[in-house]
């Protein structure tokens, strides 16, 4: 499972860019993707279960060996079929999260956390202890055994022992996923904060769209072993032809910054890149000139000619077509708000109705925005 | 003083056998177990089916082949007087070989099942955590298979004490150099001696009484551990 391999990573010139390409064949299963991914944020391999995304994972990891395989990661070379170089899991700079933490259950939290840590040389440690356990609200359970933890707790110990190696990838298959809903919402802001406080980039698995909207940058949607899609996140949403879009659900994910709060009404509002206009949400107060990532269902948003005065709904903002899409009864319209996009579906009856066309300018009523990243 | 000295000489001899015994096997048994825990090959059912051989044969039939293949015209012999170490047949060391090979399966098979109840997640997430397989194997993979280390050195010492058709075939009844426990219990009974009998019978007894009973606190207690 582990080959020895004798020789070190290889330098090759940094384009500060993940490029892979595996190929991986079992009986019945075919990986057999080729990407290019940014070498920083957030990337999430989103599909269904059986879509190949953990199988991919664990070729970026080395635990799995592809008969096909290319990998750079920032500017090293982990892995070249071509010239018959593999370097084994121990060798790269990766941390891993398991979907269940995967604790050693002979040692304590501490012991855990120290496993990794004192495997790399101090030189290399620019993750230390004391801003993992603050990063992740474990420093009470150090002295703990994994069996005494719960779910949330031991996920998130496993989350700062791939921290505390310092990786240059760090890679997390479904890190939710055994989690109930109660323990999800635990765990997700130390993601968030992970995402915000440290530049390591992360391969993140998942088959839940929530997570990803929240966390994602950048999608690569995996289809039966294939790259159907891969792009940043906000687009990947927007396009008519991926499962994103076309569903009865779908949304648009946008950022904004908290420019301000009505304490009398509760308000938070938010300024958009590239526009004039503000979005208000119901939301306690924030900090002025905090990023935040809202997301907006489709359905939620209707349009009109005018300014509609006399109206219930709290956020009217002007934009401009950008592409108009039928489904059956309904349209699906992307619509330029500043530098970022939005989408709404409306019937094809109103849609004539109004005469819309690419290009027009409107105005967009929006019945709710969910704040996902506070 | 109920036992003779050459019941003493026995009682001594029982006990180096079956440390000697104990610890050879662990050293043998664990790359055994562990590549039976392993591997996929093909392989993998005959050597274990071998290995487990010692638990349905009678120890005579394994007696036998060992004295013939070490014996002046057996195979083994030959390859032992080449190396002019002359034949391990009535020695000591020819009652270590055999011991050996009559305890293999109360070593391999608590060590397999304990490695394969491992499994490979641990040693995955060793290797996210930089560590070797030689690291994790010691950093992992023994502290977690501790409970059946402990199961196999108890049964292989144990096993060996009781162990009697191999010794009579391969060692034969030589005072303080071949002559075991068991086989010294089987000499007073020839004789009539049935009181020294019952002493050493009985020792053999309790002795095994505890053992037993230790393997199976240990156990529980490793469950409520867990």
């Amino acid at each position: 499972m582990f080959g020895f391999g004798k020789r070190p990573a290889e330098v090759v010139a940094d384009d500060g860019r993940i490029h892979a390409r595996f190929l991986v064949r079992h009986a019945g299963f075919t990986l057999d993707v080729d990407l290019d991914l940014p070498g920083r944020g957030v990337t999430a391999l989103f599909g269904h279960s059986g879509s190949g995304k953990t199988s991919c994972l664990r070729c970026f990891a080395g635990l799995d060996r592809p008969q096909q395989g290319y990998l750079q990661v920032a500017g090293e070379r982990w892995q070249d079929s071509a010239c018959g170089f593999f370097l084994p899991a121990h060798k790269r700079a990766i941390g891993y999260v398991f979907q269940d933490a995967n604790l050693f259950p002979h040692l304590s939290v501490r012991q855990n956390l120290a496993y990794g840590q004192r495997r790399i040389p101090p030189a290399q440690r620019k993750v230390a202890l004391d801003q993992a356990l603050q990063l992740l609200g474990i420093g009470h359970l150090l002295e703990r055994m994994p069996a005494a933890l719960s779910g949330g707790e031991r996920q998130r110990v496993g989350i700062a022992r791939a921290l505390v190696t310092s990786p240059r990838l760090l890679l997390m298959d479904e890190p939710l996923a055994s989690l109930d809903l109660k323990r999800k919402q635990e765990v997700l802001p130390y993601l968030q904060r992970l995402h915000e406080e440290l530049d390591i980039p992360v391969l993140y698995v998942s088959h839940a769209p929530d997570e990803v909207a929240r966390l994602a940058d950048h999608l690569v949607l995996l289809d039966e072993g294939q790259v159907r899609a891969s792009g940043p996140l906000k687009d990947i949403l927007l396009q008519p032809d991926l499962p994103f879009a076309g569903e009865d659900d779908a949304e648009a994910v946008i950022d904004g910054e908290v420019c301000g709060h009505d304490a009398a009404y509760h308000l938070l509002h938010l300024r958009l890149p590239g526009s004039e206009a503000q979005l208000r949400l119901p939301h306690a107060a924030l900090p002025d000139g905090h990023r935040v990532r809202v997301k907006i269902k489709a359905r939620d948003v209707s349009l009109s000619l005018q300014h509609a005065e006399g109206s219930s709904l709290l956020n009217r903002l002007p934009v401009q077509v950008d592409s108009c899409q039928a489904l059956d009864a309904q349209m699906l319209l992307t619509l330029r708000l500043g530098e970022q996009r939005l989408l709404a579906r409306i019937t094809r009856y109103s849609f004539d109705q109004l005469g819309i066309h690419v290009g027009q300018a409107l105005w967009a009523q929006i019945k709710s925005v969910s704040l996902l990243a506070p | 003083m109920p036992l003779s000295k050459n019941d003493l000489d026995a009682i001594l001899l029982t006990l180096e056998l079956a440390s000697l015994t104990t610890v050879l096997l662990l050293i043998i048994g664990t790359p055994l177990a562990w590549w039976l825990a392993r591997t996929d090959s093909w392989l993998k059912r005959p050597v274990g089916a071998v290995v487990a051989l010692p638990l349905v044969l009678p120890p005579t039939v394994i007696g036998f082949y060992l004295l013939v293949s070490m014996g002046p015209n057996g195979f083994f012999g030959q390859l032992t007087q080449s190396l002019g170490l002359g034949t391990f047949t009535f020695t000591f060391t020819g009652l270590v070989i055999g011991s050996i090979f009559y305890s293999l399966p109360f070593v391999v098979q608590p060590l397999q099942n304990a490695f394969e109840a491992i499994g490979r997640a641990p040693l995955e997430a060793a290797a996210t955590l930089r560590a070797s397989p030689w690291d994790s194997f010691f950093s992992v993979v023994l502290p977690l298979a501790r409970p059946g280390f402990i199961t196999a050195a108890i049964l292989s010492f144990a096993h060996t004490i009781g162990e009697f058709g191999v010794v009579l075939m391969i060692g034969g009844n030589i005072p303080g150099k071949t002559q075991v426990v068991s086989v010294q219990i089987y000499n007073h009974v020839e004789a009539m001696e049935y009181a020294q009998a019952h002493w050493l019978a009985g020792g053999m007894l309790a002795f095994s009484f505890i053992v037993l009973l230790t393997l199976y606190s240990g156990r529980s207690h490793k469950m409520r551990a867990l």
